[in-house]
């Protein structure tokens, strides 16, 4: 193997990192904000919103996400009121498609996972909020959120890894991040092997990274689920 | 036996009405588990709630903070009626803000405690004092470590529910109850989730805290708190009011044949 070759090919391929991680953390930022809607609907008493949210869940669980980004990366332009409004100048832009569909596509499989977490929620843990006193956004905010949460994270650190690796996809829509620059290297030194090699490792260490992050965010929001301690705890 | 009840503060005809409930009717499908329950408990009030299982008495505590909707009937909480309304065909509370309220004047007691397993204890006695009263957190955290001390678990304040014994996560939950300065403590079936031997220690709280004129309505099957430390039983039977006295009354002459019956079984 050629050290120099890979260390340049390693080089290259860091520039275009930035671009990988403004396409993740959009997406996951945007999509996230999005999931919270989607399952506060699916979840609502009113039936149009709850069916909305299973009809949008469904959908974009049940595509492939390489078509829901050609469809709208080819697809948009070809509605009139899509290509004369105001949106258009941001929609044109390889780099926005790529993050909407990427946050609508994550918002749909995040949706259920939160929603999994509300189910895990003891009912008699909700009943002891309410027996206080609370109800609404109080009781959402102090109780209902901050459990499920703590359900979901592992479903949901899995959810962020994949998002990681789904940004590669953008590259087929003409945005240059690694996936992307890897692949015009290989079609000017046709060196297939290093390069998608040097591209792997790149994700690994990115994945290694955040699943470290969520795995340490788990074991701090769950010291309730780990045996007492043998020394009392100090004072914070 | 001592025949004047323990609770001195609460003489029993004095005191203003802390809680009053009229006629309530709760049915579940066709079957009707409360028949026209009234009740009114004074100020310093201890009543035991007795009764076979399905006898409606959890359900009528339910009731009266709202856990449960009663199909009919009136409740008033110090003397403030619970606003309610018929919407499509059932009986629903008109004033959100009102039941949520209310709730927070009432105390309740669960059988299997419902403390929020990823708070510890003290983050759990203080959370409705901070978040629903809207209190000063520092002020809040004084007044729940002098709760904790009197209920006797202190040194467990920064565990985790998970990490203490049924009988101290249920004083824990008397301590949370309390933190909210509740007019009336509701307890449903406060002891039947514990082994014998941490009973004891959760009736002690209940003790004290009848001594010290708290008003208490307590679902229960321990016959010596009913009969040592309440000033008033009420025994329930198929969802109606079978008998209502003083503790010497009934356990003495006064009882009707199924509440002798009743207290037979547990060797009473």
């Amino acid at each position: 193997m050629d050290i120099d070759f890979m260390i340049s090919t390693m080089k290259t391929l860091l520039a275009a990192l930035p671009m990988t991680l403004a396409l993740f953390a959009l997406s996951v930022f945007f999509g996230g904000i999005l999931a919270l809607v989607i399952v506060w609907m699916r979840v609502s008493g009113n039936a149009a919103a709850r069916n909305f949210a299973k009809g949008y869940i469904f959908i974009f669980r049940g595509s492939p996400l390489l078509i829901q980004m050609f469809l709208i990366f080819y697809g948009l332009g070809q509605f009139g009121f899509i290509r004369y409004s105001f949106l258009w100048p941001a929609l044109r832009e390889p780099f926005v498609c790529a993050v909407l569909s990427l946050a609508l596509c994550t918002a749909g499989y995040s949706a259920e996972i939160f929603r999994f977490g509300l189910r895990a929620i003891p009912a008699k843990e909700i009943e002891a909020a309410r027996s206080i006193g609370m109800s609404g956004f109080l009781l959402t905010r102090r109780i209902l959120a901050p459990i499920a949460f703590r359900h979901a994270l592992p479903a949901y650190s899995t959810e962020v890894v994949m998002m990681v690796k789904s940004t590669a996809l953008a590259s087929l829509v003409t945005v240059w991040e690694v996936t992307g620059v890897a692949q015009r290297l290989i079609a000017q030194t046709y060196r297939t092997m290093e390069v998608f090699l040097c591209a792997a490792i790149i994700y690994l260490l990115l994945n290694f990274l955040i699943l470290q992050a969520m795995s340490l965010l788990e074991y701090k929001l769950t010291p309730h689920r780990r045996a007492a301690p043998l020394f009392p705890v100090p004072q914070r | 036996m001592n025949p004047t009840p323990l609770n001195q503060t609460g003489t029993t005809m004095a005191g203003t009405t802390r809680l009053s409930v009229r006629n309530i009717r709760k049915s579940f499908g066709t079957h009707e588990v409360l028949r026209g329950i009234s009740l009114e408990a004074r100020d310093g009030d201890v009543i035991s709630l007795l009764g076979a299982s399905g006898s409606g008495k959890s359900t009528f505590l339910r009731c009266i903070n709202l856990l449960e909707i009663a199909d009919h009937g009136e409740i008033s909480v110090d003397g403030e009626l619970i606003q309610m309304q018929q919407r499509g065909g059932k009986n629903v509370p008109s004033n959100r803000r009102q039941v949520d309220r209310i709730r927070s004047e009432l105390g309740m007691v669960f059988q299997s405690f419902n403390l929020w397993s990823h708070m510890t204890i003290l983050e759990n006695v203080i959370e409705g004092p901070v978040h629903v009263l809207k209190r000063a957190r520092a002020e809040c955290i004084a007044e729940a470590e002098a709760l904790l001390e009197k209920v006797g678990i202190a040194e467990k304040r920064h565990a985790y529910p998970a990490h203490l014994s049924g009988g101290q996560q249920q004083r824990a939950a008397i301590a949370r109850s309390l933190a909210m300065k509740p007019k009336v403590m509701l307890f449903d079936e406060p002891t039947s989730a514990l082994d014998p031997e941490l009973v004891g220690e959760v009736l002690r709280v209940m003790r004290s805290l009848a001594e010290e004129g708290m008003t208490m309505l307590v679902v229960t099957h321990e016959m010596s708190f009913a009969r040592n430390v309440s000033n008033r039983v009420i025994f329930m039977k198929s969802g109606e009011i079978d008998s209502d006295g003083t503790p010497d009354d009934l356990f003495g002459q006064g009882g009707s044949a199924s509440f002798r019956q009743f207290i037979g079984n547990f060797g009473g």
